[in-house]
């Protein structure tokens, strides 16, 4: 059966439409829903076996980014949520919905002590693309056995938190953790982090956005290269853990 | 009394870096700078409350509340605000969060900084402070504790006065105007004293400014459809009609609109059309870049969703003067380029990136011409389904909504104003015309109106940009009529006069036409995105334009007067000269050191340290992008872009084509120019030359100057001729006159005659598109186009500070066949690369496909007469082609008048000849370092 997954927007998110589109492609059917009419409207979601938070601007950012959506998150649905992952099911977070589910507390978990994604080292916003290393324990991860590569898009990324569970390090070309070195490693991370799991795997939370490269033409070096870390076997991942649930 | 926050960043003061650099740039001796954060909320919120408020939303893992008033010795302490009324967004999201959360009595909230200054003794505390913390356009400050400030002003009854026009001679006409800042001419002067002669009365204050808004340079063109008459006795009957005939000349089955509703329309696909606009926002962005930036981009993304499109990538075209301009030169009421470029660059990518529409083409231009009056051109491109109507009328009966924020005193007289000139005393007084955006209202107004138009909700809709309501009401209700009650208006704060409420330019609003029966589920829609929708009135009556404030009449006005009784503008012109002079003898010339400082030149170094803070990633449909290459550090000619769920396989290419030397040379062959650069730009990257639209945007200086209006008129037929040779139609344009410097001494300075022409292509195939990247070493180099490159105008002028002379490029009449021969080898698979030429000749082309490919470059091109034209001289219509060698029979075949010039290599050097003579011998490491701005 086809697993369904639920794009939790908001006031300001803008990848839901790129997001809603790769889980697709990875084999679900999505819906693209508001928390504010998710809210209002009352309805039960516990049907949706995946759900994801895309990135950009809840609440434009205001008083750091992810905080509101953070805040509404964990006030209107945090017992949903934390059911959704008691059955088993996955939840990604990408960018602005990482940065709203370490708000809500979500990530990286319940006994971890603070944690934040902090002003980026330039202390501008960064769009470029990034070598990203996967790391094993969790289903999102568990169809990617090279290098993914997509773009970062954010001013706020600098993972400051505990570093024991962490799904992606940002890498140089040669495949190898960047060291901290810029640009390769875009925003200062600590021991080059680009996205964390909760304790059970279920929860991933990342900067870079895997979404932007699902397709070949996505690919900025397809003319020069055959097509090379594609991000669609981590939504296939994702999906599949979901559809078995 | 209003409580007091202070928050401070646990990781110390680094956030204050870029502050202390720019401080000592601007001479202040600052050795650091603390950012604190300033909230104070107002309203009787209880301890209890302050404290979740600080602990849910002030502080986190790496800041905290501190003591107020915590100074160390000798630390000079600033503090700054906005001013009362100024969009304090955080402030807003603060308000709503906390009741969102259950913390009552938080009724308002203003933020603010605290600056915590280590320098030397006898700092100028208000230099530093104007120099880099504020701009007191916007915001206020103390030295020491800032007291918040808010509009704080009783309600007042809605009063409306007359203003005494028929009894007024000529004279004092003028005098009226001046004084109001209608910027209205003589003859329209006399033509609304005429009008309320013949009513018996004069018009309210409201009817007045109404009138000045509607009939600005901004909002209707007046220069754009003037009668010009010559010295000569030629006579030019309007430079609209002319572009206008042009595209009608051509007529194209795939031209859906143009010059007509807010943006331009094409066809892309059988499904879906694309929508295009180019704005400018130069005065605002003068007087506060950020706030003009981003106001900029907001508006033209506004006249692309009330084309009834939903953005999909945007532009932008940035002029400024030399960054390095020493302080003490920088003239009377102008903010240093510097200072202009950084907010102009963070007010584009703010406002862009967080409405979630990438940023993908533009260009950035730095010619001393651009420091008194910098210009922004911001463009949007939509796409709309299919026969989406255009510019339906509203239906007597429909109601007047307003999708969107409250207003404020915002921006009152922002048309007229931009249609003024600056004067070193604008910045100190330009405060109520400029204001800053929220891109978080604006994205909730795209997706509502996207999702309303789906749904049929509305039946007409227009931005509510310059002029507020009487522009956006006043322009759907001709030929209907309209009564709009203003005190169904919501406003940020009490004290507004009804004039206020009309002319308000608050930004991020539509105006939509709605039937009876959908204005429910719009509202419900609106509610869920967190939009004001609102019921302002009904469109319909006896076509007379009512605006109550409850029962008092604030403007009863004759549409049929406010859009047609504007006298039409008679304008007089003289033919500017063309002619050059004489070339200066030159120093000797050092060709390498001539290519390192043309590629390290702000025009055409990497501009890497822009679009990286732009957003050009996100909806997931770029294709070519902005940059390019093995470390996607090259520039690209045209970037390419696919809507999100197409499967057409069809793609969207866009194009820029700017010149900044050679508007005040030639503005006939500068127009013809930019056009051929901006139509090469899409084709290089497969576009189909028989499918691209252009765009106009024409900064130009004052129309009543005859040479300068001489000049506009050249331009315009130079795009003209340009368009039909190249079957390229116009189907949109815009112009921004009087961007002219006045100093104190009353002397103006013009800006230099500025065409930005804006190319939007189809691609057919977008698994074809190229690059300017050669994808490897071996690949055999070809040259398109044989224009007779020259220096007249060239970049290489500008970076020697030389005067080469002669002439400036002109168009080459073979181009349009070249383009359709390239497209179709490029359609084919037989073109691995391919480079326009433009700033700097063959040199900087091939410097930067070097770059790009990661690869050594070789070229020897034949002498015209002069080595130094042969490598840096500019011309029209050329290209560089990279060719895998297996396929170089076929692009011969395919395009016989390309000439082999050279290769790429793996020597990892920049190698250029001139007739066997090699002239520049580089490493691929100092090409690139030059391009960066550091030593290799």
């Amino acid at each position: 059966m086809t697993p369904r997954a639920l794009v939790l927007s908001a006031r300001g998110p803008n990848r839901d439409g790129e997001l809603a589109a790769a889980l697709e492609l990875a084999g679900a059917e999505t819906d693209i829903r508001l928390v504010s009419e998710l809210r209002e409207r009352g309805d039960d979601w516990s049907g949706y076996q995946l759900v994801a938070v895309p990135g950009g601007f809840s609440h434009g950012d205001a008083l750091g980014a992810g905080r509101l959506l953070g805040l509404d998150l964990a006030g209107w649905f945090g017992d949903r949520l934390a059911a959704h992952v008691e059955r088993g099911r996955p939840v990604i977070g990408i960018c602005n919905g990482f940065q709203a589910l370490v708000r809500a507390g979500m990530l990286p978990g319940a006994d971890d002590g603070p944690a934040l994604l902090a002003h980026n080292d330039s202390g501008r916003f960064e769009c470029r693309w990034v070598e990203l290393l996967p790391q094993p324990g969790s289903p999102w991860t568990s169809r990617l056995d090279e290098p993914i590569r997509c773009p970062v898009a954010h001013g706020e990324g600098r993972w400051v938190g505990p570093s024991d569970r962490v799904a992606f390090r940002y890498a140089d070309h040669k495949g190898d953790p960047a060291g901290g070195a810029y640009p390769a490693n875009p925003n200062g991370s600590a021991d080059d982090i680009a996205g964390v799991f909760d304790p059970t795997g279920l929860v991933l939370g990342l900067m870079p956005h895997p979404e932007d490269h699902v397709l070949t033409r996505h690919d900025p070096h397809r003319r020069r290269r055959p097509w090379s870390g594609s991000c669609l076997p981590l939504f296939e991942g994702g999906v599949a853990h979901a559809a078995a649930t | 009394m209003p409580h007091r926050l202070v928050i401070a960043n646990r990781s110390g003061p680094g956030r204050g870096d870029h502050l202390v650099s720019a401080a000592r740039a601007s001479g202040h001796a600052v050795r650091d700078i603390e950012v604190l954060d300033v909230v104070h909320v107002d309203g009787p919120v209880d301890d209890d409350g302050l404290a979740r408020l600080g602990e849910l939303l002030l502080t986190d893992a790496l800041h905290e509340l501190v003591e107020a008033d915590r100074v160390d010795d000798g630390q000079l302490v600033i503090e700054t605000g906005l001013r009362p009324g100024v969009t304090d967004v955080t402030a807003t999201e603060l308000v709503a969060a906390a009741a969102r959360l259950g913390i009552s009595g938080v009724e308002r909230a203003t933020t603010g900084h605290r600056y915590l200054v280590d320098a030397d003794d006898g700092l100028a505390a208000e230099r530093l402070t104007v120099d880099v913390l504020v701009n007191p356009v916007i915001e206020r400050w103390a030295e020491g504790v800032l007291a918040p400030a808010f509009v704080d002003e009783p309600p007042r009854p809605p009063e409306v006065a007359h203003v005494a026009v028929r009894d007024l001679d000529d004279e004092a006409l003028e005098a009226l105007d001046r004084e109001r800042g209608l910027s209205l001419a003589p003859a329209e002067l006399r033509a609304v004293r005429a009008h309320f002669a013949d009513l018996g009365r004069d018009p309210t204050d409201a009817e007045l400014e109404t009138i000045a808004q509607t009939w600005s340079e901004h909002c209707c063109h007046k220069t754009f459809r003037a009668r010009i008459t010559f010295d000569d006795g030629t006579v030019v009957d309007g430079l609209i009609p002319m572009l206008r005939d042009a595209t009608e000349q051509l007529d194209r089955d795939w031209v859906v609109s143009a010059f007509d509703g807010d943006a331009g329309v094409i066809v892309l696909d059988d499904d879906v059309e694309i929508a295009v606009k180019v704005e400018t926002h130069n005065h605002p962005s003068a007087v506060e870049p950020f706030g003009g930036a981003n106001t900029g981009v907001g508006g033209v993304v506004r006249d692309v969703i009330a084309s009834g499109a939903k953005p999909i990538a945007l532009t932008d075209v940035l002029c400024f003067g030399p960054t390095d301009l020493p302080v003490d030169e920088v003239p009377p009421g102008v903010l240093h380029p510097a200072r202009v470029r950084a907010g102009v660059v963070d007010g584009v990518g703010d406002y862009g990136n967080k409405i979630g529409v990438p940023t993908i083409a533009g260009a950035v231009l730095h010619d001393p011409g651009y420091t008194t009056t910098p210009l922004v051109f911001c463009g949007c491109i939509g796409v709309r389904p299919r026969g989406t109507g255009i510019d339906v009328p509203p239906e007597s009966g429909d109601l007047v909504v307003v999708l969107g924020g409250a207003v404020g005193r915002d921006g009152v007289g922002g048309a007229t104003f931009s249609s003024r000139s600056m004067g070193a005393e604008t910045v100190g007084t330009a405060g109520s015309s400029v204001q800053i955006g929220a891109p978080i209202v604006e994205k909730g107004v795209i997706d509502v109106v996207v999702a309303a138009r789906d749904a049929g909700w509305y039946r007409s809709i227009t931005d509510c940009g310059a002029g507020g309501l009487s522009s956006a009401v006043g322009e759907l209700a001709e030929g209907v009529g309209a009564d709009v009650d203003l005190d169904l208006v919501p406003r940020k704060y009490a004290g507004l006069a009804p004039w206020e409420v009309w002319l308000s330019e608050a930004q991020e609003r539509v105006v939509c036409a709605v039937p009876d029966d959908h204005v429910e589920a719009l509202a419900a829609l609106a509610a869920d995105h967190g939009v004001g929708c609102d019921v302002i009135g009904r469109f319909g009556g006896d076509g007379r334009l009512l605006v109550r404030a409850g029962s008092t009449v604030v403007v009863d006005l004759d549409l049929g007067f406010l859009h047609d009784g504007r006298p039409r503008a008679v304008l007089a012109a003289r033919h500017p000269a063309t002619a050059r002079p004489t070339r200066r003898a030159l120093p000797e010339l050092d060709p390498e050191r001539a290519l390192l400082d043309l590629l390290a030149h702000p025009s055409l170094r990497s501009v890497e340290d822009v679009v990286r803070t732009y957003d050009h990633e996100v909806l997931g449909g770029t294709v070519v992008r902005p940059t390019t290459g093995v470390h996607l550090d090259a520039p690209s000619d045209g970037t390419v872009v696919v809507p999100l769920g197409s499967t057409s396989g069809r793609a969207v290419a866009v194009g820029v084509g700017v010149n900044a030397a050679w508007g005040r040379h030639d503005a006939r062959a500068m127009a013809e120019a930019v056009v051929d650069e901006a139509v090469r730009n899409v084709v290089a990257v497969g576009a189909d030359p028989a499918r691209v639209a252009l765009l106009d945007n024409f900064s130009w200086g004052n129309p009543r100057d005859e040479i300068e209006l001489g000049r506009l008129v050249a331009a315009v037929e130079g795009c003209v001729t340009a368009s039909l040779h190249h079957e390229a139609p116009f189907i949109c344009g815009k112009d921004s006159l009087n961007n002219v410097y006045v100093d104190p001494d009353g002397l103006a300075d013009p800006v230099p005659p500025t065409l930005v022409v804006t190319a939007v292509g189809v691609v057919d195939d977008v698994d074809r598109v190229v690059g300017s990247d050669p994808t490897g070493a071996g690949r055999l180099l070809y040259l398109l186009g044989g224009a007779e490159p020259v220096l007249g105008g060239s970049h290489l002028d500008l970076v020697l500070d030389a005067d080469h002379g002669g002439r400036i490029p002109v168009a080459d009449p073979d181009a349009p066949a070249h383009y359709r021969r390239l497209h179709q080898a490029i359609a084919r698979g037989l073109v691995d690369a391919c480079h326009d030429l433009s700033e700097g000749g063959i040199a900087t082309a091939a410097a930067e496909m070097a770059v790009g490919g990661d690869v050594g470059i070789e070229v020897d091109v034949a002498d015209h007469g002069d080595a130094v034209a042969a490598l840096f001289g500019e011309a029209c219509g050329r290209l560089l082609l990279a060719v895998r060698p297996e396929q170089a029979e076929d692009l011969s075949a395919a395009l016989p008048e390309a000439r082999l010039v050279g290769r790429t290599t793996d020597d990892r050097r920049v190698a250029l000849s001139v007739d066997g003579h090699q002239l520049v011998d580089l490493s691929l490491d100092a090409v690139r370092a030059a391009r960066e701005g550091r030593q290799p």
